[in-house]
């Protein structure tokens, strides 16, 4: 019984600090743009403009919520849902710290890959649904940019699984308890992270959307709440991409001093406020430019990385 | 790749830079002394009204804000009976005080004039009118350009100054 309600508070608790750190994220990335760009950023509701979120919240819940004509409306409707609960079922397997965790899955890694694997439907769906050309080429895009990304963001993590022999978070971050990957693993890191980008579809990798090109790319005919659900959902996946950064490169929640959920925070928003200053400051690349990047550099790099890798574990091993 | 890092960095600093945005309600923004702003009628040094409702504001107005009607006083002096300028179509392009003949209407440094009610942004001559010169304090215009009027020649009123003979201002 006390096993019960102790999973249930975990699994609700889970939810929503993902769920109010994705509305938080409004802010902070508001407030943090503003800073890099010389403004202050939203700072009148309320203290340091926190209730902002709140603002936020009750416009967008209060927009007309309207489904065009043209659009396959069924598909139109399931899209946006798609990508939180692919991002929010992945949140199940991080290990927040040694006992903090919603399950403890033996494949964890392959989960996550699966899963972010299944966000490409959301945004191919939408822009398909939404019968625009503008949504079109943009869940074009999407599709083919996700899809080349995964690959190689796969790849960059097969790394880890050599040197601790393990998909389960738990044990990567385990073995990380005296070096953490970012060092042995370091382009296994850099190529993690560049993927992880191009997976949120976050700004130096934002041809989906690329609204000076596109419109709005996929969801330009969304609005009201099922807009809003990709925003939680693109906020829900800066987080995640995040925290997985801390957990397979950085040593999860292991730290000196601090209790361990301080550390695993700590690092978390580190990591997301890297993801928000290279918003700040890089330029969206040209779409052949993307797709050359990632299939010519990042993709045989990767390759490399494993084949370094495991020919020193052999070397080690034998 | 290393450009990249560097306009990252950059950006990154700017963290510790003085931020451009001014505070609006709590810090006042500099403007300029020949802003553009709220429209008023000023009066002469000795307290007259100085519009002698000639209508070339009016004329000169690009969107019709102001309506007056003219009149005449006990000395056959015109002075405007009503001024009105209506605020929300003003587009603050200060031809109106570029027309004026007697340097009544002004345009001021003010721009606070928010209202919620529309019709308050119509403002009537005692709204306008201001009690000082505005930007020209010594000027009066009857003392630079007396007119002959009924019972008064030019030059003969009180605080009029008789014209000057142009043979008497030879170097």
């Amino acid at each position: 019984m006390n096993e019960v309600i102790r999973s249930l508070v975990v699994v609700f608790g889970v939810l929503i600090a993902a769920m109010s750190v994705a509305a938080g994220l409004i802010w902070l990335e508001r407030r943090l743009l503003g800073v890099w760009q010389d403004r202050f950023g939203p700072n009148r509701v309320g203290k340091f403009g926190l209730l902002q979120v709140l603002a936020d919240m009750i416009k967008i819940f209060a927009k007309e919520d309207w489904i065009p004509p043209f659009a396959d409306k069924p598909v139109f409707v399931i899209a946006p849902a798609i990508i939180v609960v692919t991002v929010l079922m992945t949140f199940a397997i991080i290990p927040f710290t040694r006992d903090i965790e919603v399950v403890n899955l033996n494949i964890g890694l392959l989960f996550f890959l699966a899963m972010s694997s299944m966000g490409v439907y959301s945004v191919a769906l939408a822009g398909w649904a939404s019968n625009n050309k503008y949504s079109l080429l943009g869940g074009l895009r999407a599709a083919a940019q996700m899809l080349s990304y995964e690959i190689f963001m796969g790849l960059s993590l097969m790394g880890i699984v050599m040197l601790t022999g393990s998909f389960d978070l738990r044990d990567i971050v385990k073995a990380q308890r005296g070096l953490w990957f970012c060092i042995p693993q370091f382009f296994g890191m850099i190529i993690f992270l560049i993927a992880g980008i191009a997976e949120t579809r976050r700004l130096p990798f934002d041809l989906p959307e690329a609204e000076s090109e596109l419109v709005a790319g996929f969801h330009s005919e969304y609005s009201g709440m099922k807009f809003g659900m990709f925003f939680v959902g693109e906020y829900l996946g800066i987080t995640l991409i995040s925290a997985l950064m801390v957990t397979l490169f950085f040593g999860g929640w292991l730290g000196p001093v601090l209790p361990p959920i301080v550390w695993f925070i700590l690092k978390t928003l580190f990591f997301i406020c890297l993801f928000i200053l290279l918003r700040a400051s890089l330029p969206r690349p040209r779409y052949d430019q993307l797709m050359s990047y990632g299939w010519k550099v990042m993709l045989p790099l990767a390759l490399l990385n494993l084949l370094v890798t495991g020919g020193i574990l052999l070397e080690i091993n034998s | 790749m290393f450009s990249l890092l560097r306009s990252i960095w950059t950006v990154f600093v700017h963290m510790f830079h003085k931020r451009e945005t001014i505070l609006y309600p709590e810090m006042k923004p500099y403007i300029p002394p020949r802003w553009r702003g709220r429209i008023i009628l000023s009066r002469d040094p000795y307290g007259g009204e100085r519009c002698v409702a000639c209508y070339l504001c009016a004329v000169a107005c690009p969107v019709d804000c102001i309506s007056l009607q003219a009149t005449e006083d006990e000395h056959g002096r015109r002075y405007p009976q009503f001024f009105r300028i209506n605020f929300s179509r003003c587009i603050f392009c200060g031809f109106c005080e570029e027309a004026c003949p007697t340097y009544a209407i002004q345009l001021t440094q003010d721009f606070e004039m928010g209202e919620y009610n529309r019709q308050n942004l119509v403002y009537e001559k005692e709204d306008l009118l201001i009690s000082g010169t505005g930007k020209y304090p010594g000027y009066n215009f009857y003392k630079v350009a007396g007119l002959s009027i009924a019972g008064k020649d030019k030059g003969e009123g009180e605080d009029e100054e008789p014209p000057v003979d142009v043979r008497t201002l030879m170097p």
